[in-house]
């Protein structure tokens, strides 16, 4: 019969219709401004710099080895050193970026940046709402606006940053067993007796 | 199954009562760039006699991004979230062509593990595209929202995965050479399992509402037909050219990666018309549920990454490589050369929607403009790709 198949197909349509007010699971859209789903652990938008302890600016990770200016497929990442050297977790003189500027204009949020950096400095925000009124000036962020605390990197990504909190503590002990053997040996030299002359 | 296809429609020259041919004033018209149907920036200069299509010139270049450019000046890996631009809807099958061609060329080896995430995340892809597609070309032929949206909300149980795996929705840029970038999240393959479970059903709600839907075969049956030796000729590839009957799939033919493990049937048309064409990619869909069905229950443990492989100074030996893969739009290759320094010297797309738009003019001809739009449709393009 001719319409059979558009009466069949309408029938599929009342179902979902109806089953939209009765069953949950068929509607599936939620209202955004006010009511907003929470986002994925792995969820990445742009870039920010980590920094420990309270110091914004002087315990910033990143020390300024231009790796990811190097690799980032768009290079949207801006990096001038400091010529001064600060020390890190290690007690290392490092280091610091005198600028470090990214234009979000141009990221594509690839998350390559944070693969190749070897300090863990460089890692994956998840904020979305970044509307501005201006095109250039605005999209252009600087270190002062990148750097993020490492409590807000906890927030974000739990599970990842207490994993790296992990390895950078152990390396700290590592780090600080080594000086402190150094510091014995050193001493044990000092009290043998040297070479003598016959 | 409904009803045979109608005979395809033909030009019939208009004769004068002395026995010679009318032939009306030619109209030429410029549908697109800014043009709803043509699914991005995509031109077509057609010449119309009357209501009928007498030539069709497809112009392309309009979202031409220099990808093959920026692929010889970017590094291996830089290249990677490039490949995720080319056809943004299935982003994973783009990175598993580029990996594999690099995988070929610098000797990488891909753990067990790597290789069923990379099946299942393709067969996902494929998924989501097909289901799309299906909810685009109703929405061309006039089917405002509705098989759409069904389509949509599907998809977006999909794209929740891929957030939760890779971080994005739909520039994935998840595969790396030698592995994927990371492992599966806790309760990742359970709700992707889920995911495959229902998706049959609504496989069965988009049938019910379309299949037998006479509106939908008058509009589709007999239109744009590709003959299969056509299709050979012209390099078609993909659902286009299993539609006309021609049992050609990589993944059967050539097959990579794990799927000569796995058993799936590759569905076949008969008339290589719109709606064959439709249809194919409908039984598509079910053999790629049964082959995530399959491969996540099989999922094994261990690493995702080859120990060999690095993310930074990556250099392979110099040398070529071609990769090709079965895209969810048709047969999808990389062409690597390197010349042994960070960045390959050659760089190349074999993009699946340029080639099988080739045939345009051949499917639209001694149709009406309204058809173009459906015939376009079932093509399945996208301009990130055609264009690169």
């Amino acid at each position: 019969m001719l319409g059979q198949g558009i009466i069949k197909g309408m029938a599929e349509t009342a179902r979902n219709f109806l089953g939209s007010y009765l069953k949950p699971e068929r509607l599936v859209t939620v209202q955004y401004p006010e009511e907003r789903l929470p986002q994925p652990e792995a969820a990445r938008n742009f870039p920010f710099l980590v920094y420990d302890e309270n110091d914004t600016q002087q315990r910033l990770r990143c020390v300024a080895c231009q790796i990811c200016e190097k690799e980032c497929p768009p290079q949207c990442i801006y990096i001038v050193k400091d010529i001064l050297k600060t020390p890190d977790y290690l007690g290392k003189l490092q280091f610091q970026p005198k600028t470090f500027d990214i234009d979000i204009s141009v990221c594509m949020s690839c998350q390559i940046c944070v693969e190749v950096c070897p300090f863990d400095a460089i890692k994956m925000d998840v904020a979305y709402e970044l509307s501005t009124t201006g095109r250039f000036a605005q999209l252009l962020l600087h270190k002062e606006q990148l750097a993020m605390s490492n409590p807000y990197y906890h927030k974000i990504h739990p599970a990842e940053a207490a994993e790296i909190d992990a390895r950078l503590a152990a390396e700290k002990a590592k780090a600080q067993a080594k000086a402190k053997a150094d510091a014995q040996l050193k001493a044990k030299a000092a009290a043998l007796p040297g070479p003598t002359v016959t | 199954m409904p009803s045979a296809p109608t005979q395809p429609h033909r030009v019939v020259p208009r004769t004068a009562p002395d026995g010679s041919v009318i032939e009306g004033e030619r109209l030429e018209i410029s549908m697109g760039p800014q043009h709803p149907s043509t699914h991005g920036v995509f031109r077509m200069d057609i010449v119309l006699d009357g209501e009928r299509v007498v030539g069709l010139k497809p112009v392309f270049g309009y979202l031409h991004r220099n990808h093959e450019k920026i692929g010889e000046g970017t590094t291996y890996l830089g290249s990677m979230p490039y490949t995720d631009r080319l056809d943004y809807f299935c982003s994973l099958t783009n990175n598993w062509a580029y990996a594999l061609a690099v995988e070929k060329l610098a000797g990488l080896q891909v753990p067990e593990r790597a290789q069923y995430i990379r099946l299942i995340t393709a067969e996902l892809t494929r998924l989501q595209n097909h289901a799309c597609l299906g909810g685009f070309l109703l929405q061309d032929m006039g089917a405002s929202g509705t098989p759409l949206m069904y389509a949509f909300r599907e998809r977006e149980k999909i794209l929740d995965l891929f957030e939760s795996l890779t971080g994005s929705r739909m520039m994935c840029n998840y595969m790396r050479f030698g592995g994927c970038r990371c492992d599966l999240p806790p309760g990742w393959a359970g709700r992707a399992g889920r995911v495959a479970d229902e998706f049959p059903r609504f496989l069965d709600e988009f049938e019910a509402l379309l299949n037998e839907n006479e509106i939908l075969m008058s509009r589709t049956q007999g239109v744009g037909v590709l003959p299969p030796d056509l299709a050979v000729n012209a390099g078609v590839t993909g659902p286009m050219l299993r539609a006309s009957g021609v049992n050609y799939d990589l993944r059967k033919a050539d097959p990579y990666g794990i799927y000569d493990r796995f058993s799936f049937r590759i569905p076949l048309g008969e008339h290589g018309d719109v709606y064959d064409r439709y249809r194919v990619r409908v039984l598509e869909m079910r053999e790629s549920v049964k082959l995530l069905q399959q491969a996540l229950r099989q999922l094994p443990q261990g690493p995702v990454l080859d120990p060999k492989a690095k993310l930074r100074g990556f250099r392979p030996k110099p040398g070529e490589a071609y990769a090709r893969i079965e895209a969810p739009k048709g047969e999808l290759g990389f062409y690597l050369i390197s010349d042994g320094s960070p960045n390959p010297w050659r760089y190349r797309v074999r993009a699946p929607s340029f080639i099988n738009l080739t045939v345009l003019e051949d499917l639209c001809r001694g149709h009406h403009v309204a058809d173009v739009v459906v015939i376009l449709g079932s093509v399945d393009i996208v301009l990130g790709e055609v264009d690169r």
